[in-house]
């Protein structure tokens, strides 16, 4: 056991070098000497988890009863839309009572024609062999189109991804932040944002549908039937934004916000934010032909079904561009705009959880954590100078060797660092000598047992290492369940724990032997000093 | 140099002798920690029963009570206040709200006002907010993360040694688990999700002895065929006291020291792991080396047939 060759000493002592290389930048970054570090060497950087470098963490869920709705509303939008075209087929009203879409076809020769037209409307599920919505018939003229299961979580897996999309360019419109936004089971979201001044303008942002839709008010309703929330047929009554009452308004979407190309925050002609928005070019072209038949009518602009304005067609708007305005601030009808320009949510998204930490305060984390590693890594260091001698001073090499390497690794894996993963580091410090202490008691022990220098050593190191395995696979059992189940910080303390196991079978037991056998092969003592 | 021999050679303590006061003093601890937990409950985070909590830390120390009096003003149930790490620092925690997740959000920010427009100068350093949904989530995960991690420490021992020696590491696991949890119901400290993280490493340290003892008693099972069940395991104990001593030791140092002069919100983490290891280190020696002798554990027990024979013509 004692038999280093050269090739193994320079092994270990290369990986070491490495090891050590790798840790410097993530130990520099952010002081003087952090610019001063050498492009050509690695540039591996441990990142701070948000608990340290401040930030939020939100954990959004899909409202099921919106995600139904809005699939229910965009079906009735494609269901209108294919009927009015040639041959049309004339209906009665669309209803979307009990999660099904109903209508009634007034030519019961046409029944066939249109359940025809309806089957091509759905899809076929992937790897179900279902199609998303049953078509079937009642009472002879009424067609009822019923979501299938399989199609409906179909449309929450589309709706997911499209709703992370959406987050993302929602907070990073640039796309130059270092965010995190991903899926999460079968209807969450998962944002983590570092640096952030303001969580609730985040939560603004994120928790706009922005559900934008052009529509005719209609004029024809009695006021006080709008009033009750009573529509003529072919219309609805919407709130207005501003919380003035309601206003009953053509079911038929003019223009939606699906076909805008851009929006941005601007002025009006009185000095008030509005937004600027383009449609493309076949929103301008059907926005500029119902604007040009409805002159001196107005319409309604609608946000997430309530009513922002309701201004009169002066003209006919043709160049594809219109200004939305309400009771905006600057804020506002700019978060509005981004919201705007990066798509509607296809589903609403309700935070679930929040965890908002400020700057500052991951700040002082650090400085208490960097404070209290050092200050325990003496304390072992010196308990074990006075317990073990020369034997303790090879420990304690192995222990800052040991505390560069857990550093390396986690910079090369891109590691995220969190509050409770400095107290794993400080836990492993601790605990990393265990194998040391294991190793330097057994020789003591053959020592006592009257063996010789040599075996004394050979067999330490080799009955202490059973003990060691068994110990350290207890450790990555309870680190692995907990890096499985944890969450975010939680995470973080089991990856130091799981690294740091690791290290210090490295260097307690491969690094210490290497520095035992090079130094009885240099002196040749006559007595251990153990 | 004179080095430091905390435990002295050739030490010979009959640990076995009180093995059956220890049980008793361990049933006893055991049970009254249970029936705390069960009866007056733990103080749990928002982590685990939802809520909010808002930390706030102000330029200068302020008066408690009349901070509890405006929050309370803003009537949005019942509240708590806290001092945290010093008396500029305090932690407001709210009730999960009736009603919608937007009602959440209400409430945090007219805290956040309240604050602001009080206390010049004060600032929000955290926001956590916890939904009912999702702090079941989190505490049905932490019960399963625990339970799994002493089920599968336990196989594992059970692969590596013989059975009993697996049932003995689950004896174990459940009497320290069941003390840190007697800890908090007793302290009132808040567990949070870094305490199941603590419990977590607790399972996993506090077992780091017992497999260093069961080594050692494994190893000598082999090497004294004939001696007594009880003398083996005082020999065994006494073997790695020397060791035990000394790696409690060094992991106490680094964890009193997280736990004066580290941060303060891993306080709860750094005293349930100090704890867990100085409640690991008893039960690995009157917990876990008991139990084998209760489950009938012989010299002879994990010899082959074969081997027994070996074992009479050879006397160790």
């Amino acid at each position: 056991m004692l038999e280093f060759p050269k090739w193994k000493v320079w092994l270990i002592a290369a990986v070491i070098a490495i090891g050590i290389l790798l840790s410097i930048p993530s130990l520099i970054a952010g002081t003087p000497y952090g610019a001063a570090w050498p492009k050509w060497l690695p540039q591996y950087k441990i990142s701070l988890g948000l608990d340290l470098a401040g930030g939020s963490h939100l954990l959004l869920e899909a409202d099921a009863n919106d995600a139904q709705k809005q699939r229910l509303q965009g079906m009735e939008d494609s269901v209108s839309t294919e009927l009015r075209r040639d041959p049309r087929i004339d209906i009665g009203d669309i209803s979307t009572a009990g999660g099904r879409l109903s209508f009634l076809v007034r030519n019961p020769a046409q029944v066939d024609a249109a359940v025809e037209r309806m089957r091509n409307l759905t899809r076929p599920v992937a790897l179900t062999g279902n199609r998303d919505w049953d078509v079937s018939v009642i009472d002879s003229t009424r067609v009822v189109l019923t979501p299938t299961s399989s199609g409906t979580v179909q449309a929450m897996k589309d709706a997911m991804s499209v709703a992370r999309d959406v987050v993302r360019r929602r907070i990073d419109p640039g796309g130059t932040k270092e965010i995190t936004v991903v899926t999460e089971g079968n209807n969450r979201v998962l944002v983590e944002v570092p640096g952030v001044e303001n969580p609730e303008a985040l939560k603004q942002l994120i928790g706009q549908t922005a559900r934008l839709e052009f529509k005719l008010v209609d004029l024809s309703a009695n006021p006080q039937d709008v009033q009750q929330g009573r529509a003529p047929p072919g219309s609805q009554v919407l709130p207005m934004a501003d919380g003035t009452g309601f206003m009953a308004v053509k079911r038929r979407v003019m223009v939606s916000g699906e076909q805008l190309t851009d929006a941005k925050q601007s002025f009006d002609q009185d000095g008030r934010p509005d937004i600027d928005i383009t449609f493309n070019t076949a929103g301008a072209r059907r926005f500029g032909r119902v604007t040009q038949e409805n002159v001196n009518k107005p319409f309604a602009i609608i946000l997430d079904d309530k009513i922002l304005s309701a201004p009169n067609i002066n003209e006919p708007i043709l160049g594809g561009r219109a200004q939305i305005s309400g009771n905006f601030t600057v804020q506002t009808a700019h978060d509005l705009a981004v919201s705007l320009a990066s798509g509607k949510l296809p589903v609403k998204l309700n935070v679930i959880e929040e965890r908002s930490i400020g700057p500052d305060l991951g700040k002082d984390s650090i400085h208490k954590g960097v404070i209290a590693s050092i200050v325990g890594m003496v304390g072992v260091i010196v308990f074990m100078l006075v317990t073990y001698g020369r034997f303790g001073v090879y420990a304690n090499i192995a222990l800052v060797v040991n505390a560069f390497l857990i550093l390396g690794i986690m910079a090369v894996f891109n590691a995220t660092l969190t509050l409770p993963g400095i107290a794993g580091f400080i836990l492993t410090i601790g605990a990393a000598v265990d194998a040391n202490v294991l190793i330097n008691e057994r020789i003591r022990e053959e020592v006592r047992r009257g063996r010789r220098l040599h075996d004394a050593v050979d067999s330490g190191y080799r009955e202490a290492m059973r003990a060691i395995f068994d110990a350290n696979v207890t450790h990555v059992i309870s680190a692995g369940i907990m890096a499985y189940f944890g969450s975010g910080p939680v995470r973080g303390f089991a990856v130091v724990l799981l690294i740091g196991v690791v290290t210090s079978v490295f260097t307690a037991v491969y690094f210490t032997r290497m520095l035992v056998a090079l130094w009885i092969r240099r002196t040749r003592p006559q007595v251990l000093p153990i | 140099m004179k080095l430091l021999k905390l435990v002295p050679d050739h030490t010979n303590i009959d640990f076995m002798r009180w093995r059956n006061l220890a049980l008793v003093l361990s049933l006893i601890v055991t049970a009254a920690s249970l029936a705390f937990a069960a009866y007056r409950g733990l103080n749990l985070g928002v982590d685990f029963v939802g809520g909010q909590l808002i930390r706030a830390s102000f330029p200068q120390a302020i008066d408690a009570e009349q901070l509890r009096g405006r929050v309370d003003a803003l009537d949005l149930g019942e509240s708590s206040i806290q001092e945290f790490g010093g008396p500029k620092t305090f932690q407001i925690r709210l009730p999960k709200p009736e009603g919608s997740a937007a009602a959440a959000n209400v409430a945090a920010v007219r805290v956040q006002q309240m604050v602001e427009s009080n206390y010049p100068g004060a600032k929000i350093d955290a926001v956590e907010s916890v939904s009912g949904k999702v702090s079941e989530e989190l505490a049905r995960d932490g019960a399963m993360a625990i339970i799994l991690a002493m089920i599968g420490i336990s196989i594992y021992i059970w692969l590596r040694f013989e059975w009993q020696f697996g049932v003995g590491a689950l004896v174990t696991l459940g009497h320290d688990v069941a003390m840190i949890l007697g800890f908090f119901a007793f302290s009132r400290l808040q567990v949070d999700l870094n305490v199941v993280a603590a419990f977590l490493t607790v399972v996993g340290y506090s077992l780091n002895d017992t497999v260093v003892i069961y080594d050692r008693i494994r190893e000598n099972l082999r090497k004294y065929r004939k001696m007594a069940i009880l003398p083996l395991l005082n020999l065994s104990l006494n073997e790695t006291l020397a060791r035990t001593v000394v790696t409690s030791i060094s992991v106490l140092i680094a964890l009193g020291v997280l736990m004066l002069i580290g941060p303060e919100v891993v306080f709860g983490l750094s005293i349930a792991i100090f704890l867990g290891v100085v409640i690991g280190t008893y039960s690995s020696v009157y917990i876990s080396a008991p139990v084998l002798v209760w489950l009938g554990v012989k010299p002879d027990s994990f010899l082959k047939t074969g081997e027994k024979d070996e074992a009479e013509a050879q006397p160790a």
